[in-house]
């Protein structure tokens, strides 16, 4: 998934959402050792000490953890993985109907709607 | 004193015109620092005083530690805003000479990123266009190593995908302990690979702070943020 960043809100924030997006998605896997700094900032087309910051409030979380030599891994513990795709997805769904209710759609349409929807396909 | 670059009480008078009144910075090792400003806010003069080509009328500037002199311009690598490149030598020749010139330039850097951009080395500087060109120049100073690099307008006239390319050279080739000061006007391209920003204004610094600092407090992109500090 390529890095898209947003012209606004602080860069390091969207680095931390993409990081835990490729976590909670399992496109790290747990335990799985992380690219350097200088790499991800590479890759993502950012200035490495905005890496560093996104790691660090990570690494403050427990969702990712360095060892002194080694590097920096992701953690193993899959229901800290789990708990946090569950909150991610809930704010998602949080976000989602409040954009609804601006178009007009009580609460049963927009259940009906997201059925419709996945039945359609 | 850690500081890589740092400037005190500096003022440069022109005849009579003020260009950088009172100017005080400290910039640290492994910083990438955006230089902002709308034209005449002195960043040009500010830049050449760095690099020892003007004379400031008062005030100091250290360069690891060290006064304007011989011993600070071995440790800066300067990308001058004009060419001054001798448009009848290849860019191979123009390579050697870099190298026999700077102690600390390294020719495997330059080659792989002649050979990244599909530079052919073979090549006269007046047969390149005004973008390829400026790449040149742009590698011959990023294949230096060197503690401060001090990149005046560097990505004008490429086009937008090189400076993409270019802006990666950038963050892959300086040391963490290097800094990089760059002067340009295409913030919003540049942004991302800061990690602080300069505002000059009228020859005074209007604001120094980290990029994410700027973002959370005003909301608002740097980009923004200049075309509203600057609104004409």
């Amino acid at each position: 998934m390529p890095w898209i960043l947003n012209a606004s809100g602080p860069i390091f924030v969207q680095l931390i959402e993409h990081l835990q997006n490729n976590i909670v998605s399992g496109k790290y896997d747990p335990g799985q050792k992380l690219p350097s700094v200088r790499d991800l900032a590479f890759d993502a087309g950012v200035n490495p000490n905005t890496m560093q910051r996104a790691l660090s409030e990570l690494e403050s979380t427990g969702l990712v953890h360095s060892e002194t030599t080694s590097g920096r891994f992701i953690t193993e513990d899959k229901k800290m993985i789990d708990e946090l795709r569950a909150s991610l997805a809930d704010s998602l769904k949080q976000e989602f109907f409040i954009n609804m209710g601006k178009l007009g759609f009580s609460e049963k349409e927009i259940l009906q709607f997201v059925n419709q929807n996945s039945t359609a396909k | 004193m850690n500081n890589l670059l740092e400037i005190q009480g500096l003022s440069k008078t022109y005849d009579r015109v003020q260009a950088l009144t009172n100017v005080n910075l400290s910039i640290g090792p492994g910083h990438i620092t955006g230089l902002l400003g709308p034209n005449g806010s002195g960043k040009t003069t500010l830049i050449k005083i760095i690099c020892g080509l003007l004379q400031p009328t008062s005030g100091a500037v250290y360069v690891d530690g060290m006064p304007i002199g011989t011993e600070s311009k071995k440790v800066i690598s300067y990308l001058p805003d004009q060419t001054y490149l001798n448009d009848n030598m290849t860019v191979e020749a123009t390579i050697t000479m870099f190298r026999d010139f700077y102690a600390d330039f390294d020719m495997n850097r330059a080659y792989n990123m002649l050979t990244n951009l599909g530079i052919n080395p073979k090549f006269k500087l007046k047969t390149l266009s005004k973008g390829t060109k400026e790449k040149v120049q742009l590698i011959l100073v990023m294949s230096r190593r060197a503690k401060l690099y001090i990149l005046d307008e560097p990505i004008a006239g490429v086009d937008p995908a090189a400076r993409d390319y270019i802006l990666r050279t950038i963050i892959g080739n300086y040391d963490p302990s290097a800094s990089i000061l760059i002067s340009t006007h295409l913030i919003a391209d540049v942004e991302r690979i800061l990690d602080e920003a300069i505002f000059l204004q009228y020859g005074n610094v209007r604001l120094y702070q980290p990029i994410d600092t700027i973002r959370s407090e005003t909301g608002k992109s740097v980009d923004e943020l200049f075309r509203e500090v600057y609104r004409c």
